[in-house]
């Protein structure tokens, strides 16, 4: 071994410690930006110090045992092996500790699930693996979008450097106004999905064919940020929220900003569209939707997600084709598009698939062929 | 562990009639004997403890930075779903499984267990199991976690309908494993021994026993509708057919609650032995720990709905179900205070056995401690399915059951090889794991109150540290194990030879009335009892 390994041994030692004690050490809960987080942060540093106090005081016999009642130091051992009252006793105190701390936690608990009389009502859908909002009522109302993650992948999986928000960043993100109680809506298009934003104290199951709902008042303006959590398949991890809490006039300008986009995004549907157009838009819808699982060369995943690349649908008749992109396919993770995407979102993103990697069709469907198929 | 060839020679000077079995690998698959049987759980369950801890490893290793480096997420997800399935029923229940057969013929006195027959079968239908499990990975797998929720099940690709199966074969034996420990205790005891006169462990195991004969035909139940609601065009958990996915979680937990305990009871059970018997003092409370484990496992069914409080289940269920889990704390809370009342003003030594059912009694209170927080339905909500979660129950099954299987192990070792282990080895893979446990372990609680959901494959900067730490914790962990091989193959094959009760204060029949290491067949004629 020479010196020079040893240096070398000795550097990266000292860059892993430094990484270590340079990074973040989040010890407790996260101090969000509502009253609730506040009171389940206060109801958790309380549960905390009664176990602390009650472990430490079972262990301090155990170890004063152990330290005094030892065979090494001569200790006899004594023969008791029951007392009716000291048994009584570590039965019955438990329970008040326990009624004692029950009694926080119910106030809280009602608290939390009170979901009356809200300002905004907003519905979020999970889908595999992006969140969709809709503004149903309140200010707002008719706002609808969905949100991506924006974590570029060269990050995840490549040797680019990983941004401050890696993982937890998102296309669009979800405004609301400050001081407004906001009803969140949960439901799934798929399998189950959960909506948790540590900062705003939610985590909400949402669950295909049914509605739940939640709650917040953000008290302070800012930017919050969560994941899915609730095991949801292969991007699981890959599903961010990213919550902007704002001012009531900033909200204003962006409900109006946010709908004359969506007014301009819309598309004629009766237009006839070129190949080459079509074919330009639907790649970044394909792969915005569909390179998750199918890849972007369009190859799948073999033994769970099948190849389009020289597939025999897309290859067949338009009209199988289009049918599996509006409906999805029952039991499989292939989702209905028909509830997401646009007429000429889904005329582009099948064409585009009819027309790449080995899949030469030169041909071209219309959003007026999708919206014939819809009926 | 398994020493049962040298017990062969043994089985000659006993001046029983030897019934003799087949040579080589055919008296294993034929073997009716109840120690054989023990011995065959046990490596089993060892086995299947290296494979799932593969797993666990290969899930650490992608862990350990930000970024995807070794696996894709879609074999990610798989790698928590096996590991988590091949530990609770590959490797934890059947080590207990062995623990049973070995040591309650021989506890109450019996000459076997009740069906030898039928255990032999239980027993064998758990390889059968293990291949249907693994080889699904084969087929593309199923990365639907070891909860195997609705309908992403319902998405998977075939693998899911091998597991499906295995769980089918997993459970199966449990039952018949099971019916034959309850017939055993209940009609095999040695005259003398009433039911308040046993061992603990053996009470452990009958209360054990009844809780998997009543929950092993749900989760099988749950799994069929999983089943036919895949193939047979069933809607049990799909909305657009009337179904709910919400009741697979219903099915499951009802089981599951109960599989937690059915985990933890014969941990107790072997840790109720091993204090009293290193303490040199009876148990303290022996009718009150006998109450307090009946009431846990009746009160374990009627907590299931707690892992459920995000589901958005009505507040009056959410209450309910806080509630009763709170109360879980009372009956548990008993039986730590006995323990440490067992060693008060004992006579106190601390060999590998006690070592390990210390660390249990330590560390499980902890998890204990933390199961109490996430009771707490407000609280539970910013914990559940984070990295919290996975703290908590890696205190109560590794530090929990496994630390007290070990115990066990050591505890019993010289009597089923009629060797002693490596008494500083022993030491070593006891301070090794603790040290270790509570590195990968402990800061995974962090890692949960700051947010890190838990099954993702790859997460935000601010996690990086505590997921080193933890990553290094599990390999060192990992590798401690190897010692615990080591340390068994020596002591069965070089180990001194052991004296017949090297305990001072065990007690219970195996010691006082058997020798070392106990004979092939044991107490054909009953002792008796005072």
């Amino acid at each position: 071994m020479t010196s020079k390994f040893w240096a070398k041994v000795t550097v990266a030692v000292a860059a892993l410690y430094s990484g270590v004690v340079m990074a973040d050490y989040q010890l407790n809960l996260t101090r969000g930006a509502t009253r609730l987080t506040e009171d389940v942060y206060q109801l958790h540093n309380m549960m905390m110090w009664v176990i602390t106090v009650i472990f430490c005081a079972v262990f301090g016999f155990m170890f004063y045992a152990i330290y005094k009642h030892r065979k090494s130091v001569g200790h006899k051992a004594a023969n008791f092996h029951e007392n009716t009252s000291v048994e009584i006793a570590w039965t019955v105190v438990p329970f008040f500790i326990l009624i004692a701390m029950a009694v926080p936690a119910t106030k809280t608990l009602l608290d939390v699930r009170d979901t009356t009389n809200p300002d905004i009502t907003v519905k979020v859908t999970g889908y595999q693996w992006k969140w969709g909002y809709d503004y149903l009522k309140g200010e707002g109302e008719g706002v609808a979008f969905l949100a991506n993650l924006s974590t570029p992948h060269e990050q995840i999986y490549g040797s680019e450097g990983k941004g401050e928000n890696y993982l937890l960043e998102t296309d669009r993100h979800m405004v609301v106004p400050v001081g407004k109680k906001i009803r969140i809506l949960t439901t799934a298009a798929d399998v189950i999905h959960a909506w948790y934003v540590p900062a705003l104290g939610i985590k909400q199951d949402a669950i295909p064919g049914f509605v739940r709902d939640t709650w917040f008042r953000a008290d302070k303006e800012g930017i919050f940020r969560g994941q899915c959590a609730e095991l949801c398949g292969k991007d699981h991890g890959f599903m961010p929220i990213v919550v902007e809490v704002v001012s009531a006039e900033k909200y204003s300008g962006w409900v109006a900003e946010t709908k004359k986009a969506i007014a301009a995004a819309a598309d004629d549907p009766d237009k006839k569209w070129e190949l080459a157009d079509l074919n330009a838009r639907g790649e970044k819808v394909y792969a915005a939707n569909c390179a998750a699982c199918h890849q972007a060369n369009g190859q799948g995943i073999k033994g769970t997600f099948p190849a389009l690349d020289g597939s025999k649908l897309v290859k067949g008749p338009k009209r199988g084709h289009i049918d599996i992109v509006l409906n999805g396919k029952s039991n499989t993770a292939m989702a209905a598009f028909g509830k997401q995407l646009s007429d000429t979102d889904i005329a582009a993103l099948i064409t585009y698939e009819r027309n790449s990697w080995s899949n030469k069709a030169g041909e071209v469907i219309q959003p007026s062929d999708i919206k014939a198929a819809r009926k | 562990m398994s020493a049962v060839i040298d017990n062969h020679g043994h089985a000659h000077d006993d001046h029983h009639a030897d019934h003799g079995h087949p040579p080589g690998l055919m008296r294993w698959v034929s073997t009716t004997n109840h120690k054989d049987i023990g011995s065959m759980y046990l490596w089993f369950s060892f086995i299947m403890f290296l494979m799932g801890g593969v797993m666990a490893l290969t899930i650490r290793a992608e862990l350990w930075q930000p970024g995807m480096q070794i696996v894709q997420p879609e074999f990610f997800n798989q790698m928590t779903t096996y590991h988590g399935l091949i530990m609770v029923f590959g490797a934890i229940m059947p080590a207990f499984v062995g623990f049973a057969n070995w040591q309650i013929p021989m506890m109450i006195g019996a000459p076997d267990m009740a069906f030898p027959r039928m255990n032999n079968w239980s027993f064998w239908l758990l390889p059968v199991a293990a291949i249907l499990l693994v080889s699904s990975l084969a087929v593309g797998g199923a990365g639907v976690g070891w909860t195997m929720y609705a309908p992403l099940t319902t998405q998977a690709g075939p693998g899911m309908d091998l597991l499906i199966f295995a769980v089918h074969i997993l459970g199966m034996s449990s039952i018949m494993g099971s019916i034959n420990i309850v017939t055993t205790i209940l009609n095999m005891r040695a005259p003398g021994m009433t039911l308040m006169k046993m061992p603990m462990f053996v009470w452990t195991w009958l209360i054990t026993a009844y809780l998997l004969i009543a929950v092993m035909p749900v989760l099988a139940g749950a799994v069929t509708m999983t089943l036919t609601d895949r193939h047979f065009g069933t809607s049990f958990f799909n909305a657009a057919g009337g179904g709910d996915p919400v009741l697979y979680q219903h099915i499951f937990w009802f089981f599951g609650h109960p599989e937690v305990y059915i985990i933890a009871i014969p941990a107790f059970g072997v840790v109720s032995q091993v204090i009293p018997a290193f303490s040199r003092k009876p148990l303290f409370g022996y009718a009150s720990m006998v109450y307090a484990t009946s009431s846990i496992a009746i009160l374990s069914f009627m907590v299931w709905a707690h892992h459920m409080y995000t589901t958005g289940m009505p507040v009056a269920g959410q209450l309910y179900f806080m509630y009763a889990t709170m109360l879980i704390a009372v009956p548990t809370g008993v039986k730590v205070f006995n323990w440490v009342a067992t060693m008060w003003r004992g006579s106190l030594t601390f060999e590998t056995p006690m070592l390990f059912a210390l660390g249990f009694l330590f560390l499980f209170t902890l998890g204990g401690f933390t199961g109490l927080v996430l009771a707490m339905t407000p609280v539970d909500v910013p914990l559940h399915d984070t990295y919290y979660v996975v703290a908590h129950f890696h205190y109560v099954m590794v530090a929990g059951a496994l630390f007290s299987a070990l115990s066990g192990v050591y505890f019993w070792l010289p009597k089923w090889t009629g060797n002693m282990y490596d008494e500083t080895l022993g030491k070593w893979h006891f301070w090794l794991s603790m040290v270790f446990f509570n590195i990968t372990f402990f800061v995974q609680h962090f890692l949960g109150l700051a947010g890190m959901p838990r099954r993702i494959p790859d997460y935000n900067l601010q996690f990086t540290a505590f997921n080193q730490i933890s990553s290094i914790g599990a390999f060192g962990f990992g590798l401690t194990q190897l010692l615990f091989l080591y340390v068994v193959l020596k002591c069965i094959r070089s180990g001194e030879k052991a004296p017949d009760k090297p305990w001072d204060g065990a007690d219970t029949l195996e010691w006082t009335h058997l020798p070392t290491p106990a004979p092939y067949h044991t107490f054909e004629n009953p002792p008796t009892v005072k």
